[in-house]
């Protein structure tokens, strides 16, 4: 499956990025395979509202979940409209936030 | 004339120079050469001039900004007023059109774009603006940003279309800028025909005091000239800017217990300490006389 993680770099090693509207680097991981692509954030200098216009880009990305630090309030409404679930990890890095999400241990967030 | 009372540091007495001068030319025979006064209370984020001028409001008005309203039986979810909105106040998602008022600047690009005309625009308030008398047949206005609201430039650019009349050469007008030097300072200043910044003779003061020449006069290209509140807390770092600047000192008020006590009551201090009506009626004097030259 095709995960967004935040990231500060491009590959699995980068550190876990602990926000998402802004995060540097989106790292998407195929998780079955572990094989990846990177693309820099289009809304990580954007004015205002970058929170919706990330999370629109990891949708078109065609992600089918995320895992971050936290998201904001204007982005968990934009992926929860689109049934993408948010996963926070702690981890340090990409892969061990991929493996903590595969092992089940992360809590999901939701707009409630 | 329309005179914009500014500061760059809040709390260094813009209020209290713009309430003051306002009663003190009220009460010059003949207003001074000016038919009318009229004060405007920009600062929509905290007016509190009234609390001074103790204004009568006999009329009230609620603004806001123009936002748009999908019709979802016309909307084919083309995206394309997401892709145009500069504020991502729209987003578009898997047949759901999200709208996010708090973002929406009311620039009406959404509308226009819309392929299917599937957007109307209404009005969603965000605050009122308000029009009475105060003692003196002194012309009184102020606007109100609602509580939560993040946008205060909408409600002070209808602020100064409502309050300020069209022809200003025989009227003069005193508006009180909110502080600091965004966006809500930059919408009072347009259009002003000169900016007094009040300052106190402090570190913190004159680098604020930078800020706001910057955007007054070098930005918006107004005559600026400074009154310093407080002289004799601080050092002497604003006055050999305004030097080194040029920019005239007009007025220096001293710190004066007096004052405080006058403010913290409600009271003018043109009217609890009368040597003080004197002062800002030759505050006007000068901003006259630098209008004229």
């Amino acid at each position: 499956m095709r995960v967004a993680v935040t990231a500060e770099g491009n590959n699995l090693d980068s550190p876990l990025c602990p926000i998402f509207g802004r995060c540097p680097v989106f790292v998407f991981v195929e998780t079955d395979t572990m094989t990846f692509d990177a693309a820099p954030n289009p809304a990580a200098g954007t004015r205002g509202g970058a929170g919706i216009r990330a999370a629109n880009f990891v949708v078109a990305q065609g992600a089918k979940a995320v895992v971050t630090g936290n998201v904001g309030p204007n982005a968990q409404r934009v992926l929860d409209s689109a049934s993408l679930p948010v996963h926070l990890a702690a981890a340090a890095t990409v892969r061990e936030a991929v493996e903590a999400y595969k092992a089940g241990d992360l809590a999901s967030k939701s707009a409630s | 004339m329309i005179l914009a009372i500014a500061s760059g540091k809040g709390g260094t007495g813009k209020t209290t120079v713009a309430v003051n001068l306002a009663r003190a030319v009220s009460c010059l025979p003949a207003k001074g050469s000016h038919t009318a006064v009229h004060f405007v209370d920009c600062d929509v984020e905290e007016p509190n001039a009234g609390l001074f001028l103790h204004p009568e409001i006999v009329q009230q008005r609620e603004v806001g900004v123009l936002v748009p309203d999908i019709d979802l039986r016309r909307c084919t979810y083309c995206g394309r007023c997401a892709e145009v909105c500069q504020y991502n106040a729209i987003a578009v998602v898997q047949q759901k059109v999200l709208f996010f008022p708090e973002l929406c600047h009311g620039c009406g690009s959404c509308t226009l774009n819309c392929p299917e005309g599937a957007i109307a625009e209404r009005l969603r308030v965000t605050g009122v603006i308000e029009w009475g008398t105060a003692e003196g047949a002194l012309s009184f206005a102020q606007g109100t940003l609602n509580v939560g609201e993040a946008m205060a430039g909408p409600v002070i650019r209808q602020l100064k279309q409502w309050a300020i009349p069209r022809r200003t050469r025989r009227a003069l007008v005193i508006l009180d800028a909110p502080p600091g030097t965004a966006c809500p300072v930059v919408e009072a200043l347009s259009g002003c025909d000169m900016a007094l910044m009040v300052t106190e003779p402090t570190p913190f003061g004159l680098h604020d005091l930078r800020l706001a020449v910057q955007v007054a006069r070098d930005e918006l290209g107004l005559p600026v000239a400074v009154v310093i509140n407080r002289d004799g807390v601080g050092d002497s770092g604003v006055e050999d800017y305004c030097t080194s600047e040029g920019i005239p000192v007009l007025l220096r008020i001293p710190m004066d217990r007096r004052i405080a006590e006058a403010y913290s009551d409600g009271k003018l201090v043109v009217d609890a300490i009368p040597e003080y009506r004197t002062r800002f009626q030759e505050l006007y004097q000068r901003i006259k006389q630098g209008a004229a030259s």
